[in-house]
């Protein structure tokens, strides 16, 4: 059990090219942090940095308050679990369980109460004489999540872990892993790129974006109040709809509709959640003509794309809902986001 | 014939309309096999039961003769031990060295491509051409190894030391398999996941530990595979090696199994007895090739 802490933390590779720059993080003791970002956006390697497999070029990492920078992988008491499992092929799922508590001198008899009770918690019982090939996906898994808990490290790393699951037993294993982390109350860093896995999992999202953090919060937070039309976009499905509109003497105009508002004035981009989205009469305030291309049934939900003003819109409704060609769609003022030119969120 | 022929779909047999067809694609390479192999191999056969005179004028049937015959002599029980020792010697200097050579490559990320095609290049050289390269460098009288041994306070003579001549042939043969071997090696390496060796550091093994506990084990197949591919090389095609450098000499010093079939059936003319010998080596080729084929294929593969 251990917070991490990371300072200023970076990584440029001999040739020149920066993997992450500056990144401040402070993990609490117990907490599950998701590391979430499109590919190349260097939430890997950050990971790679804490479990000590690759180099720290700037900054500092610490563990339970140890500077661990210098420290070899095995000695950073962190456990990993890796995309393709990278459980030992030769080995027997026992001894695939047991090799690292070997390699620590662990007493013969204590291996063997540490491997029954994890494979009792995670019900692999009857494969523990079995090889990792004889196993399906799923319980490959167990045993590579196995290999973690045996040593009760202070940290469990997560390396995408599960991503060549099918999607069904990804939604079954995504449960069981933050069901068992909360159990072990183990401190735990989950990388993913995909959103959904972070939005359910975390205890605290970090949006990645090329090499250094765009937003740290809860998943709610992080999709209530996106910093960026970036995190916007990444985070929430479908993605949220991203608008061009200009703020004039208080007003914000958009798609043909006036917004009372802010205080900012010039050109702006607007971001509006598909479920935020309303039916409006064509003649009300702040209605938006809206010409209907596609409706998608989702069965709990029809997601209708519609062209407002040049612009392609996906807005959510419930199951049943009624949609015809030309309608007319609105939005509270207050589920409005607004983003400068750049990207950046403008404080309402 | 079309419900037949909709079964063995998933299959994938061919199903051929004309019965004669398949035999006449097999044809071509039956025919080689025939020829080149099981008639020379036969005619072997039935020689090791003949014994001839010495002018070749009268042919007699003996049976097991020539059989019980070599194994009653100390010159062939030498050339027994003699490839023992050179095969056993070889193949462990060349595999050992490709694999330390491989481990090696396996570290270095750039110049990768350089340093494969400079290793390899001795594959390419003829054995005959590779035997007289280590003889110039292993020659009492000009070689500049010898030269540096004296350096040392050894005396290197092959010619007539038959330890000197068996390091000689040993160098000379493995020098040529360690490109062949390091190819497969590095291909084995780089098969294995670097996330497995990853997961093993974070579990606590050291890199020593890593490479007997995880590396060796997982590479197990191709080193299975080089170490009877090695041997069949030490024992058969070692011949130009052998009789480039120091002609079986010195004392039989280094007369191998095959350098002895040729000795005795080409220069000594004792046709009966160089057929059963080379009978002998074709039941240890034949021996492990089996082995190779059972157990090959069914080692750990990742």
């Amino acid at each position: 059990m251990a917070a991490i802490t990371i300072e200023n933390l970076g990584k440029t590779y001999a040739g020149g090219a920066t993997a992450v720059t500056g990144i401040d993080l402070d993990i609490r003791d117990g907490e599950f942090v998701v590391l979430v970002g499109p590919s190349g956006c260097g939430k890997s390697t950050l990971l790679r940095m804490i479990a000590g497999l690759e180099e720290i070029t700037e900054g500092t990492v610490r563990i339970g308050g140890r500077e661990v920078n210098r420290l070899e992988p095995a000695e950073r008491d962190i456990a990993m679990v890796f995309q393709n499992y990278a459980l030992y092929p030769h080995m027997t799922v026992r001894q695939n369980l047991s090799y690292g508590l070997k390699n620590r001198r662990m007493a013969r008899a204590e291996i063997t109460r540490r491997v029954d009770e994890a494979a009792r918690i995670l019900e692999i019982g009857q494969y523990l004489d079995r090889r990792p090939r004889a196993l399906s996906g799923g319980q490959r898994q167990r045993v590579a999540m196995g290999r973690a808990i045996v040593r009760e490290p202070a940290a469990f790393l997560f390396d995408e872990p599960l991503s060549n699951l099918d999607a069904k037993l990804r939604v079954t294993m995504r449960g069981e892993i933050r069901a068992l982390q909360r159990r072990l109350g183990t401190t735990s860093v989950y990388v993913t790129h995909d959103q959904l896995e972070a939005m359910t999992m975390a205890d605290r999202l970090v949006v990645l974006r090329g090499g250094r953090i765009e937003q740290v919060g809860t998943p709610l937070d992080v999709y209530r109040n996106p910093v960026s039309t970036f995190v916007a976009q990444f985070i929430g499905s479908p993605s949220m709809n991203l608008l061009p509109g200009v703020i004039d003497g208080g007003t914000l105009r958009l798609g043909g509709a006036r917004f009372a508002g802010t205080g900012a004035a010039g050109p702006v981009t607007v971001g509006i959640r598909a479920e935020d989205l309303t039916i409006a009469r064509p003649d009300a305030e702040g209605a938006m003509a809206a010409q209907l291309l596609t409706v998608e049934e989702l069965g709990s939900q029809r997601l209708g794309y519609f062209d407002i003003a040049g612009e392609r819109v996906v807005a959510a409704f419930p199951a049943g809902q009624v949609l015809r060609t030309d309608m007319a769609l609105t939005v509270s003022p207050a589920r409005l986001h607004l983003f400068d030119t750049s990207g950046c969120r403008i404080a309402a | 014939m079309r419900a037949f022929a909709t079964n063995k779909m998933q299959t994938k047999r061919t199903i051929f309309r004309n019965r004669w067809l398949p035999y006449l694609l097999l044809a071509p390479q039956l025919a080689v096999t025939l020829v080149f192999f099981l008639w020379p191999a036969g005619q072997a056969v039935w020689q090791s039961f003949l014994r001839e005179d010495a002018f070749g004028l009268k042919t007699t049937f003996v049976g097991l003769a020539n059989y019980t015959r070599l194994f009653d002599s100390p010159e062939y029980l030498n050339a027994l031990r003699v490839t023992l020792v050179f095969s056993v010697s070889t193949a462990a200097l060349a595999l050992l060295s490709a694999l330390l050579l491989a481990l090696a490559l396996d570290r270095t990320i750039r110049t990768t491509r350089l340093y494969t095609t400079l290793l390899v290049w001795p594959y390419a050289v003829a054995p005959a051409v590779a035997g007289v390269l280590w003889w110039f460098m292993f020659n009492p009288t000009i070689g500049i190894l010898p030269y540096l041994l004296e350096g040392l306070g050894y005396d290197w003579n092959h010619a007539l030391n038959k330890g000197d001549a068996m390091a000689l042939v040993i160098i000379a043969a493995s020098w040529k398999q360690i490109s062949y071997n390091f190819l497969f090696f590095v291909a084995g390496l780089q098969s294995i996941p670097a996330s497995l060796r990853e997961a093993a550091a974070i579990d606590g093994a050291g890199p020593v530990k890593r490479f007997f506990t995880i590396t060796l084990p997982l590479l197990s197949p191709t080193t299975f595979f080089l170490l009877v591919v090695t041997v069949v090389y030490t024992m058969f095609d070692t011949f130009p090696v052998i009789d480039a450098t120091t002609g079986g000499g010195p004392a039989q010093g280094t007369t191998i199994l095959v350098y002895k079939v040729y000795d005795d059936g080409f220069i000594g003319l004792n046709l009966g007895s160089s057929a059963a010998q080379s009978v002998i080596l074709m039941g240890i080729v034949i021996v492990l090739t089996v082995i190779q084929f059972r157990y090959v294929e069914r080692r750990v593969t990742y």
